[in-house]
């Protein structure tokens, strides 16, 4: 087993974070890693990135093969496309939504989701909309190491002893509070996957999971919503406008 | 019970260093090195040692072989351009040799991710004919600090420990050791090994150069210069050092099916290399760094074989190594990769934070300097640098540790006018002095802005050697005239008088500096938790 990961995103998103996280999960379970990260001038607003690597045996290279990583994980939408040639051919994004607008020539917006939801298999999330609810709005972080974890060799049940060692001297509701983060990007990742595995086109399976509060995303429900999806009224569904969130109760309804 | 220890390679010296018993920690901070220092820092009270930043490189060198004069161990850190600044007192110390055991911690950066140039330190170290380690993976960081405290001590020479950027900031679980004691208080008992008049020195250089043969055979026989000749296909033998080693392996999926020699142990094992090259009909020299290796075996001949590597565009003259670059050097297909829809990924450089004083001041700079024709400020290493970029446009040069101010004079003395150089604290204190002491004296037209942020801000915020009324003092102490020494603040709602008085500044003919004061965002932020 290997799973190789480029986290990515803007120095200051806490990608350092992430990466401390999936190291403790590593080695609580018995695994190796390694994780290659940038420090220094970069981490002022600039580009970053980290080469994280887990294997359940020896990892030769600090660096990650050209081609060969399994995911590119990034908390700003627009970083994923300057690393997508790290991407193995069988490889997952999983991204932030939210862009990070901090240079002149930043491409459109929507040209950028357009991009990422065409890309092979695109987990796409609102980290800080998750983040938000759960009242941690500087925790997008963790909303995206739960949506990875999705395809990850962890479950987040690995999480809670190195949430609380992160978070207990800010208080118990801290712990409870990165959990919720971490589990609400979890459901996300996973739904997103099932409908991705059942064959579905990555932008309308991305579209359909980002209508959904992510509390509500049961991945039991995913073979249905799966049949819902191939049918008729697809465009027409994920195209109306709505204000908030649905329930995935309530898009099955509404599919149906 | 084994235990294991998440570390960087920064952090994996750092802990080896303690666990062998070190008395002190010396260094001045800079990209990849910083962690090692920053990683003993906290546990000094703990362990009972020194360790304090120290004003520059060179400085921390010598702190560090005082305290090695004295008996004790001592680790000191620095970046691969700091050497340059600690190279005299690095180069004598060879010629001295070390009575406690000294080890260099010395990080360079191939491919320059934040660095001015991408020189290879084990050069320094065949340069001052000691031994140099170089680690491939975090527990070899850990392993080898600790061998080489007991090879300084018994060979009573400084070891140099290279690092790379790919290791120092890389992390993994290293199985951790016991902890030694400390040195007792030890002196030397004679007066000449430390004392390098010419008539000790030339005895001391003429016993090192004598002992280079005994040195190489350590070389040789060490478990970290390893020859794999059984059993490999000999087409092709491959030469690797440090990291570079573990990229020839991944390109090979584990197992290398050629003959290999990793080194990771100088001077050079020579009969090693020479094995390997008559085992094999070409060879490959896959060297992080500059081609050492590769040019020790060329010589001017060659090796009456093919002989492949950066000299000849086999491997990519300058940048740092990877896999996908071992790949392609040995012909290993390699697929994967997906294109962007998007074209064209714009750049995002690191930029000034959001309410830094080097924004509110370069915009103060650029303010002052519209109404002359010639607009050329020379600029020097710190964060302040981006000051180059857009919209501040305030940045000419900016070469090494102290040239703004060194270079502004040199610019004035050969008449451009007017001439403004931008410094921060940190790095006037690090070895901008020195060069306004001489423009002090010849009160060269210029005029110095010192961004006093109270910070070494770049590197992550470390303690600055002097800061507020201490810098100040520093200022009027090397002879320039209270009256054309300035303090403000660059802040915007100020920004009229404080261009009058920059103005006025530019415009006496003579030296002038402006002390621009206001703590860095980071800095501030840490000190409040």
């Amino acid at each position: 087993m290997k799973y190789d990961v480029i986290l990515a995103g803007v120095g200051g998103q806490g990608i350092l974070t992430i990466a401390y996280l999936l190291d403790n999960a590593a080695i609580n379970r018995g695994l190796r890693f390694k994780q290659a990260e940038v420090h220094g001038m970069a981490q002022r607003g600039g580009a970053v990135y980290s080469h994280m690597r887990i294997s359940d045996r020896e990892i030769v290279s600090d660096i990650i093969p050209e081609g060969r990583a399994d995911m590119v994980l990034s908390v700003e939408p627009l970083e994923i496309h300057r690393y997508l040639y790290m991407l193995s051919p069988e490889g997952v994004v999983v991204s932030n939504i939210a862009p990070v607008i901090n240079i002149p020539d930043y491409p459109d917006q929507g040209v950028v989701l357009d991009a990422l939801y065409n890309l092979p298999r695109p987990v796409a999330l609102d980290a800080g909309a998750i983040a938000t609810e759960a009242g941690v709005p500087k925790a997008e972080n963790m909303a995206m190491a739960g949506a990875a974890t999705a395809y990850m060799p962890f479950d987040l049940s690995d999480y809670e002893p190195i949430i609380r060692k992160l978070f207990e001297r800010k208080g118990p509701e801290m712990v409870v509070a990165n959990m919720k983060v971490l589990e609400n990007g979890y459901r996300v990742g996973k739904f997103t996957r099932a409908l991705l595995e059942a064959g579905l086109p990555g932008a309308v399976a991305c579209r359909a999971v980002a209508m959904c509060r992510p509390d509500s995303l049961d991945v039991v429900h995913a073979p249905r919503v799966v049949e819902l999806l191939r049918g008729q009224k697809v465009g027409e569904v994920l195209s109306k406008a709505r204000e908030g969130l649905i329930t995935l109760d309530d898009l099955i309804v509404e599919l149906a | 019970m084994e235990v294991r220890e998440i570390l960087l390679g920064d952090e994996a010296v750092a802990l080896g260093a303690l666990h062998a018993g070190i008395s002190g920690a010396f260094g001045y901070p800079g990209t990849p090195s910083t962690e090692m220092f920053e990683y003993v820092e906290p546990l000094a009270a703990e362990y009972g040692i020194h360790a304090r930043w120290s004003a520059n490189e060179k400085v921390a060198y010598e702190e560090a072989l005082g305290m090695s004069f004295a008996g004790k161990r001592a680790i000191v850190s620095m970046k691969h351009v700091g050497l340059n600044v600690a190279a005299d007192a690095f180069v004598n110390s060879g010629v001295t040799g070390v009575n406690g055991g000294l080890v260099l911690m010395v990080a360079d950066d191939p491919g320059m991710h934040s660095s001015q140039n991408e020189q290879d330190s084990r050069f320094y170290a065949k340069f001052a004919a000691v031994p140099c380690y170089e680690p491939k993976n975090q527990q070899e960081c850990y392993d080898m600090v600790r061998e080489a405290f007991d090879v300084s001590e018994r060979l009573r020479l400084p070891i140099v420990l290279r690092m790379v950027t790919r290791l120092a900031h890389s992390r993994a679980d290293v199985v951790i050791g016991d902890r030694r004691p400390q040195n007792g208080l030890n002196p030397p008992t004679d007066k000449q090994q430390f004392t390098l008049l010419p008539t000790n020195a030339r005895r001391n250089w003429a016993a090192l150069v004598a002992r280079q043969g005994e040195i190489i055979g350590e070389s040789e026989a060490s478990r970290f210069n390893r020859l794999e000749l059984e059993g490999r296909d000999r087409k092709i033998g491959i030469i690797a050092n440090g990291v570079a080693c573990n990229y020839v392996r991944e390109a090979f999926g584990g197992e290398v099916p050629h003959a290999m020699l990793s080194i990771s142990r100088y001077p050079l094992p020579l009969g090693l290399i020479r094995k390997l090259i008559e085992a094999c009909e070409s060879i490959y020299v896959f060297e992080e760094g500059y081609p050492l290796i590769e040019e020790a075996i060329a010589g001017i001949n060659g090796i009456g074989k093919p002989l492949h590597g950066r000299s000849d565009g086999t491997v990519p003259a300058t940048g740092e190594l990877t896999p996908a670059i071992a790949m392609d050097v040995f012909g290993i297909g390699r697929t994967g990769g997906i294109k962007s829809t998007l074209g064209h990924v714009p750049g995002r450089p690191p930029k000034l934070c959001q309410g830094c004083s080097h924004a509110d001041s370069y915009t103060l700079i650029k303010e002052v300097l519209k109404d002359y024709p010639v607009k050329r400020t020379f600029s020097d290493i710190g964060c302040y640098t981006l000051g180059f970029y857009e919209p501040f446009d305030g940045v000419h040069s900016c070469v090494d540790m102290g040239a703004s101010v060194s270079m502004a004079k040199g610019a004035s003395h050969g008449g451009l006018f007017p001439v403004v150089a931008t410094i921060g604290d940190s790095t006037f204190m690090h070895s901008g002095m020195t060069g306004l002491v001489g423009a002090a004296r010849d009160n060269a037209n210029m005029t110095l802005c010192i961004l006093d942020n109270s910070s070494v801000a770049m590197t992550g915020t470390q303690e600055t050697m002097a800061t507020g009324d201490a810098l100040y003092n520093v200022v009027r102490g090397l002879g320039v005239p209270e009256e054309h020494i300035k303090i403000i603040n660059p802040l915007r709602n100020k920004m009229e008088q404080n261009a009058a008085i920059l103005k006025a500044e530019v415009e006496y003919r003579g030296l002038s500096v402006i002390i621009l004061r206001r703590i860095c965002v980071q800095a501030a932020r840490k000190a409040r938790g």
